[in-house]
């Protein structure tokens, strides 16, 4: 609780994390919001924001209304972005923790392929994965998650390997638990911190890869998704540029309330460890 | 000099597992994709008889198991043969190369861009962090760090080809022009105003942060104090002593983000319709082509490590204990 209000302290804590709990509540609210299909024709086609009050933001090429397409993307993106991060910090956790306390040649491997990994363009490495496996929810997931677990691999490892000569370690060691027991039940926990401060760098990418998947075409085809949405626009461009732009404007505060919210936990965990 | 060469020596002695380990991951991404190279080749030629697909799959070394195939498929890649593109039907290697100047001159410009300016402003926001003007502009840099290129591409779009109709909005250059030399290259730099904001705007509003922080967190040093005390000021301390060694960080984010930038060329490229290695992913993976896909990973590959390397001579330069630099 004292980490949360340090965080509702800092300005841009407050303002990241209102900006977020605005966006968790209007996707978990969209169906409520804009019942239906969002991908259904609402009205007539390329209808301009702010004229006819039943579709505030206007209509799409094809008719169909932005405003309720931008509520149920909201859905897409979090669902993606927060799977994404969850699932690199995940693999990214267990690989640093695993290359820091074992050391040696499973360390040496295991850094050598995050090398290999970080060599490749993350974005390649998505849509390799994609290429071969096809575009659905679960695989966009894992695809992201393929190209962002090095860096929190990275700082676990050496988290842990500033940990593991401490008198706890050996501690554990003397009452006979095993090396990865150690490793995750004791070592790990205390090494967390840094790698929380990197959570919303992996959700931020994360949101931006997504869009550009989807923008490319190689998101899945049965979501509504902000990308798909400024692709979609693309095509009138010149006559309707607000379809392009609208979503994309969703899409810059998303990110910008992720990297605000990511700076105040940072500084209240800073703060935090110079106090303990 | 010396010293260069040797950290050069070893840096591409060390490249090289890295390199092999890549090779593998393209390797099992090929066994995972339907059919396989003989398939692709057919498909491409209209087809062939029993006899002579077995004839094929023995020549290149795929009708043993995985083991055989993965030594098969490393051999041809030191021969430097990657492949055979379904989609181009052409030698992979060929396609890649060609592509490959465009996505480097795209990325070039865009880094240039973003350490001239990225660095730029972040000395004028380091120089008196907390001021007015330090607010201003790391607010917009974060701000511009937060939009998608490919989103900001469109916007200039919209703004300097449709409306303004100042540049153009897509293609390297134009289309049966008859121009050479001086006038082409003109031409080709037009065309690449908007791309190569797109892509280096994020990055310079994040090496402006970089710059800023760095600076920030240097004021306090004591060199830095005893420098003030010594009576040193105005832009001597500001540039001699805080933003030099508030540059490395940033040189060294310039390395790690040279993968980044390549891949997101691969959305810029496609928004601008610029033949590059980029585009090339997108249309790879559009037309189930995963040789193509592949040969752009490796290059790409090779791309980063080769930047890297630069990276890590350029460093050996600038860094005051490493040079007879007069700074730390």
């Amino acid at each position: 609780m004292r980490v949360l209000r340090r965080i509702l302290a800092s300005g841009e804590g407050f303002s990241g994390l209102a900006m977020l709990a605005v966006l968790l509540a209007v996707a978990l609210a969209a169906p409520l919001l804009a019942p239906g299909d969002p991908l259904a024709i609402a009205g007539d086609p390329l209808l301009p924001p702010l004229q006819d009050m039943a579709h505030p933001l206007g209509t799409d090429r094809l008719g169909r209304d932005v405003l309720a397409a931008l509520l149920h993307g909201a859905r897409t993106t979090l669902l993606v972005a927060i799977g994404a991060a969850a699932a690199a910090l995940g693999i990214g956790i267990t690989v640093g923790t695993v290359a820091g306390f074992l050391g040696g040649w499973v360390d040496e491997v295991l850094m050598r392929i995050a090398e290999a990994f970080q060599t490749v363009p993350a974005f390649l490495l998505t849509l390799a994965l994609i290429s071969v496996t096809g575009p659905r929810v679960t695989t966009i997931v894992l695809g992201i998650a393929i190209g962002a677990w090095m860096q929190p691999a990275r700082i676990t490892r050496a988290e842990i390997l500033s940990l593991r000569e401490r008198d706890f370690v050996a501690a554990a060691r003397v009452i006979g638990m095993r090396p990865l027991e150690i490793a995750f039940r004791e070592v790990l926990p205390n090494a967390l911190t840094p790698v929380v401060s990197l959570a919303a760098v992996v959700v931020a990418a994360a949101v931006l890869i997504e869009a550009a998947l989807s923008f490319l075409g190689f998101g899945d085809p049965n979501r509504v998704t902000w990308g798909s949405m400024i692709a979609e626009g693309r095509t009138v461009l010149r006559r309707a540029p607000y379809l392009s732009i609208i979503p994309g404007i969703a899409l810059v505060l998303t990110v910008l309330a992720v990297h605000l919210a990511g700076r105040g936990v940072a500084h209240a965990l800073r703060s935090r460890r110079v106090v303990a | 000099m010396r010293r260069a060469g040797r950290l050069l020596a070893r840096r591409l002695f060390g490249a090289l597992p890295v390199l092999g380990l890549v090779a593998i991951g393209g390797f099992l991404l090929l066994e995972a994709a339907p059919g396989d190279a003989v398939d692709a080749y057919l498909a491409g030629i209209g087809g062939g008889d029993a006899a002579q697909v077995a004839a094929l799959r023995a020549e290149w070394g795929l009708d043993g198991g995985p083991l055989p195939r993965l030594a098969a498929y490393l051999g041809a890649l030191l021969r430097l043969d990657l492949g055979w593109s379904t989609a181009f039907e052409r030698p992979v290697l060929a396609v890649v190369l060609e592509r490959l100047p465009n996505t480097l001159l795209l990325m070039g410009m865009a880094t240039l861009l973003a350490l001239s300016l990225g660095s730029l402003l972040g000395i004028v926001c380091g120089a008196r962090p907390g001021s007015p003007r330090d607010r201003a502009l790391s607010l917009a840099a974060i701000a511009i760090y937060a939009m998608p290129g490919f989103w900001l591409g469109l916007v200039l779009i919209v703004g300097f080809s449709v409306r303004l109709r100042w540049l153009p909005s897509g293609g390297i250059e134009t289309v049966a022009s008859g121009l050479a030399g001086w006038d082409r290259a003109a031409d080709i730099a037009r065309h690449l105003v908007l791309p190569v904001a797109s892509l280096g705007l994020v990055y310079m509003a994040l090496y402006l942060r970089l710059m800023r922080d760095g600076m920030a967190e240097l004021w306090r040093q004591d060199f830095v104090r005893a420098a003030r005390a010594r009576g040193m000021a105005g832009p001597r301390l500001v540039l001699r002593h805080v933003a030099r060694n508030a540059l490395l960080p940033v040189v060294t984010m310039l390395g790690l983000q040279s993968a980044a930038m390549l891949g997101g060329s691969v959305v810029i490229e496609s928004v601008f319709a610029i033949p590059g290695l980029g585009r090339l992913a997108a249309e790879a993976v559009a037309r189930r082509d995963t040789p193509l896909l592949l040969g752009v990973m490796l290059l790409s590959a090779v791309v980063v490590i080769l930047v890297n390397l630069a990276v890590d001579l350029a460093y050996a330069l600038l860094d005051p204990r490493v040079g007879s630099g007069t700074g730390g």
